[in-house]
């Protein structure tokens, strides 16, 4: 809501300056946005006439003009503009003016001709950017008189930043109403008096939809002259709540709109055939509205429509079909109370929002639209002259406003401060809401305008708002303690970010969104959950994997020239049928470690993030199973599994990827369910062996494509006895060994609780063990 | 007997002329061996008589003692010198930067976190989490706005289809929480919210810090006096100032727009409220017994403004000059 301090001031002057008066709304929940002054501080500028103008002597481009300044001699000024002309009246800053810009006009020569003051341009005084030529003033511009008084320039346009529950601040009216709530001030309302009626026609009205059009007003004017000048001070109130001058009829429902907060509507009576119906539109119904905008109606949208069509977008915008125009001489005018129900949402399907659909779906004082409409009758009469038919009205249900119940003790308990019973009937009587007392309590019935208030808690913020929210003490909580309950099956997430930043990873945080492109791509998403209003063609889909981001991420650091990137990110990825899952990943490039003195340089590979995935499972272990994933290099990529469960991947990217996204090496990356990682055992203590553990070692020599894994695991399923430790500690390929063939090392530890073993047992064992490799084709190696 | 005080200093000095252990030994074999000079003297006491010899071994003995312990002593001191050069010879330079893994860092969206959460969590609330696709209704209409209420247009909303939304907010946390716990309840909520939003000042996707507490005699003044408590503690500063301006939220009522002091301005930090009587009402809680106050906080607005970021674009790149900042 943007309006002119002075017009509001003419209805309220609370003795505030522009500032403090500023402060006092936003601390009330008005919250001011801007506050402009109308134009910048300038003095000594007053309106003058052009008597004569003469071409300089010395000077192609000046000419010398004799200027009435509303004083017995005319000044001399030498003025460059060329569109300076005998009869014009300007601007004129006399000597001794201060200009914006720090611009003092003194008395010069100019090219040896004696200059006393200067005219002046709209940009010179600071109220255009731009401007050409000299600012014309009308011709019934008072010579002489100060400019700023003249155009009433010492106005400060306030905008307030309303929320959606104070429509009754949408107009000077109400906002003036809302200025005596706080500071106490008496109101000077506009004195609206009822027309006299001098014409007996009536246009018949009906309402078919009377539940969403409880109050239908209406009345004809007819011989009034549209072609009119709007009066200057309408056109300037209007232009300085940011609407433009029209014509002179709607110009006065506009400024009606803005004074009294009731959106109204003239009708060109001469285009209406038949009386008007307020109904449901017809579906597929068509209507040109005023802004040219052709819509087709559906069936839920309420219309104001004369025998044959639809007239107007009831509430929200007329029709350009029966809207007045400078040569109309009879008009209809209407004035309506919509119910919020019925306007919200329509407009917003046309992508239309209007002073009046904002106020309508909000909610307009149904009291006062007949008043309103006898107010825009009175200005037209006045203005457009015409006479003015009787008013038709068609009542239903208007909204109730049962009383309230509103307890001091629950005002009490809700604040944590006490008001008392007395403070309380005051701030009431302040808002001009009408109470009865009941024992301690009150019975509040809200004004018609007010719609937000119907609970108790409505009326405790209406009094804490008055009170003022800084009046209220900030108090520490008194309350029974508990401690907070804390599994120990669950780690916490920080631990695994912790752990990450221990080996070496920055965290990035990334868009959820990404690129389509880069979902079919990387993820063989072709169905990714995708956004109806997407900011941007790169940010339309929700990613299903963090790889996307890593990718991108990365991409940004070697174009800054890093060569040894390590991200982690946690985040949700979003599957069809908005399934989410929060999913941790880590993606390096590069050296393995940072450049340093004491250790060879070598690139990151597969087996190294398979070290970080497995520090993160720790002390539970994951499996890892070969398997392709459309991003990775198909030999280099598995899914890492947990209880027999596919929860996440690890692998090199894809060489076509690489080369795609270009990038000097192949990054590694891997990506984890958050709730398989999130998983803790609680410890359990086992009995300590105090006898000493024995280490065999045995090499075996297998086919390239027998995995690690699968060996060990064979082992382990056969619980060979007194096996505490099982693991490989070495491959080789080469000399010794055949081609496509590779020889790997197992570390044996055995140990009994009970007793030293024996190499008989030992060697049980160990057969025992040699001979589930051997079925696994395993030789062993001699 | 003077060549016995004679054998004694030629064996100190000699001794002290030694420089490695092994030469030590054979000058040691001069005097102690089988052929050495006190054994060739021992053997001489036969040719003594009965009388002389026990004086002549026991002065005998003396020396050969005397020797042993001048060895020992050599012995000792040529070893420690000899630990002393292995020392030496070992010495690193201390200076050289450690070796392996370096370390990395958090986000400083997270660092921020951690530090709202540590510090809500020092007043025994807990942390809850929702989802990020919303329905209308967790996103909405549970909160106490309905279909077409004017104030889903203060939203800038990511719809996915007709009931689905990225979350324009954490409050749906609140709905989510309430249904699964019976008060009293105290929680924080913190989580990625989308608004349709691109600027210098706006990202589509943000961080949000939804606080919940809801008891018998929660109010206002409390209210104030946590959220203060908390930017005193979070800012470390205890003259920070924390202001409250009415505002408007459909699931709060009284409702609040929380500025801190920053310098010589107010600064918005989030919104604030007491929990709408009908949101308890969605999630069966009574209004009546049971009341308690909801905020939300902007968790980017906080990082910027304690860490000095100045472009809130910066936080999702991923340019690791700006992430190793915070670490």
């Amino acid at each position: 809501m943007k309006f002119s301090e002075n017009w509001l001031r003419s209805w309220i002057n609370p003795a505030l300056d522009t500032e403090a008066l500023g402060h006092q709304f936003t601390m009330a929940g008005l919250e001011v946005e801007a506050l402009e002054p109308v134009a910048p501080a300038f003095n000594r500028v007053v309106v003058a006439e052009v008597l004569e103008v003469v071409k300089h002597p010395n000077a192609d481009r000046l000419n010398v003009c004799q200027v009435n300044v509303g004083e017995a001699q005319p000044l001399t000024i030498v003025c460059g503009a060329s569109n300076v002309a005998a009869g014009i009246k300007v601007p004129c800053a006399r000597i001794g003016a201060l200009l914006p810009g720090n611009f003092s006009i003194k008395q010069a020569k100019v090219r040896s001709v004696e200059s006393f003051g200067m005219l002046c341009s709209a940009k010179e005084l600071g109220l255009e950017g731009e401007s050409e030529g000299l600012w014309l003033m009308p011709a019934d511009a008072p010579v002489g008189a100060d400019l700023r008084s003249y155009l009433e320039l010492n106005d400060t346009l306030l905008t307030l930043k309303l929320t959606p529950n104070r429509s009754d601040c949408l107009s000077i009216a109400g906002l003036a109403r809302e200025v005596a709530a706080i500071t106490g001030d008496t109101l000077q309302s506009v004195q609206i008096e009822a027309a006299t009626i001098t014409l007996p026609d009536v246009l018949p009205v009906k309402v078919a939809a009377v539940e969403a059009c409880p109050l239908y007003c209406g009345r004809i004017v007819r011989g009034v002259n549209a072609a009119v000048v709007t009066p200057v001070w309408m056109a300037r109130r209007l232009e300085r709540s940011g609407l433009r001058s029209i014509n002179a009829v709607v110009d006065i429902t506009n400024y009606v709109l803005l004074e009294q907060g009731q959106p109204l509507h003239a009708f060109d009576l001469a285009k209406l055939s038949g009386g008007v119906t307020v109904r449901y539109a017809r579906n597929t119904e068509k209507l040109k509205l005023l802004n040219e905008q052709e819509i087709e109606l559906q069936a839920d949208m309420l219309v104001v429509a004369d025998d044959h069509r639809a007239l107007a977008l009831a509430g929200i915008m007329g029709g350009a079909d029966s809207g007045v125009e400078t040569s109309t001489r009879d008009v209809f005018l209407e004035g309506a109370f919509f119910t919020p129900e019925a306007i919200a949402g329509k407009g917003r399907r046309f992508s239309l929002s209007t002073d009046s659909s904002h106020r309508f779906e909000r909610g307009v004082d149904f009291a006062a639209t007949r008043m309103a409409l006898e107010r825009a009758t009175q200005l037209l009469l006045e203005i457009c002259g015409g006479n003015a038919g009787p008013i038709s009205e068609v009542r239903g249900k208007l909204p109730a406003r049962p009383p309230i119940l509103l307890r001091v003790s629950r005002a009490a308990r809700i604040l944590g401060v006490e008001l008392g019973s007395a403070q309380i009937s005051a701030l009431m009587e302040r808002l001009k809401f009408a109470f009865e007392c009941q024992g301690p309590d009150f019975l509040v019935t809200p004004p018609s305008y007010r719609f937000d208030i119907t609970l108790e808690v409505d009326l405790i913020e209406e009094l804490v708002r008055l009170v003022g929210y800084d009046n209220i003490p900030a108090l520490f909580p008194v309350a029974a303690m508990r401690m907070l309950p804390h599994s120990e099956l669950q780690r916490p997430a920080s631990r695994l970010r912790q752990l990450m930043v221990a080996r070496d990873y920055q965290e990035t945080v990334s868009y959820a969104f990404v690129d389509l492109q880069s979902e079919r791509d990387l993820c063989g998403n072709t169905t990714p959950v995708a956004l109806q209003n997407p900011i941007a063609s790169q940010l339309a889909v929700m990613r299903s994997s963090l790889l996307g981001g890593l990718v991108s991420a990365l991409g940004i650091n070697l174009a800054r020239k890093q060569s040894r990137v390590r991200l982690f990110e946690i985040g949700s990825c979003f599957a069809a049928g908005y399934e989410q899952q929060e999913r941790l990943a880590g993606l390096c490039y590069g050296s393995q470690f940072a450049e340093q003195w004491g250790q060879a340089a070598r690139y990151v590979d597969f087996y190294d993030l398979k070290a970080d995935v497995e520090a993160l499972f720790a002390p539970l272990s994951p499996s890892f199973v070969a398997a392709t994933h459309p991003a990775l290099h198909p030999g280099r990529s598995a899914k890492i599994m947990r209880n027999d469960q596919h929860v996440g991947w690890i692998g090199e990217l894809h060489p076509q990827w690489v080369q795609q996204y270009d990038m000097p090496q192949a990054p590694v990356w891997f990506e984890i369910e958050m709730a398989a990682l999130l998983q803790a055992n609680v410890p359990c203590a086992s009995e300590l062996s105090k006898f000493p553990p024995v280490r065999r070692d045995m090499a075996v020599v297998v086919e390239e494509n027998v995995t690690v894994q699968s060996l060990l695991a064979a082992m382990q399923a056969d619980n060979a006895p007194y096996v505490a430790e099982l693991a490989l500690f070495d491959v080789y390929r080469g000399k010794g060994v055949e081609n496509g063939k590779k020889s790997l090392a197992f570390r044996v530890l055995l140990q009994d609780t009970q007793k030293t073993l024996t190499d008989v047992e030992i060697d049980q064992t160990m057969l025992r063990l040699v001979a589930v490799l051997q079925q696994h084709g395993a030789q062993l190696r001699v | 007997m003077q060549e016995l005080e004679q054998i004694l200093n030629q064996a100190v000095q000699q001794f002290a002329a030694v420089e490695q252990a092994a030469e030590l030994e054979q000058v040691k074999a001069r005097y102690l061996g089988k052929e050495g000079r006190l054994t060739e003297l021992l053997k001489g006491l036969g040719k003594l008589s009965a009388e002389e010899r026990p004086a002549a071994g026991a002065r005998i003995n003396q020396v050969k003692q005397a020797i042993e312990s001048a060895l020992q002593q050599r012995r000792d001191s040529l070893s420690q010198q000899q630990l002393q050069q292995k020392l030496a010879a070992e010495a690193l330079d201390v200076t050289l930067p450690g070796r392996g893994m370096s370390t990395g860092g958090l986000h400083p969206v997270t660092r921020t976190l951690e530090r709202i959460e540590s510090l809500f969590h020092s007043l025994g609330f807990a942390v809850a989490t929702g989802p990020e696709i919303e329905t209308d209704f967790y996103n909405f209409t549970a909160l106490n706005t309905p279909a077409n209420h004017p104030a889903r247009s203060m939203h800038d909303t990511f719809y996915i289809d007709a009931e689905h939304m990225l979350r324009t907010h954490t409050s749906p946390v609140q709905i989510h929480y309430m249904e699964n716990n019976a008060p009293p309840l105290k929680i924080i909520a913190p989580g990625r919210v989308y608004r349709v939003d691109s600027d210098a000042t706006h990202s589509p996707m943000f961080h949000q810090v939804e606080g919940l507490w809801v008891d018998e005699q929660v109010s206002f003044a409390n209210l104030k006096g946590v959220v203060q408590d908390f930017l005193q503690r979070f800012f470390e500063r205890d003259d920070l100032r924390v202001r409250f301006r009415p505002s408007f939220f459909p699931f709060t009522e009284p409702s609040a727009e929380m500025d801190m002091s920053w310098g010589d301005s107010w600064l918005e930090i989030g919104g604030c409220g007491m929990v709408h009587p009908n949101v308890l009402q969605h999630v069966r809680i009574d209004s009546e017994k049971y009341q308690g106050f909801a905020f939300g906080l902007g968790v980017e607005r906080l990082a910027m403004l304690r860490y000095g970021v100045t472009d809130l674009r910066q936080f999702y790149e991923g340019d690791l000059r700006f992430l190793k900042q915070y670490n």
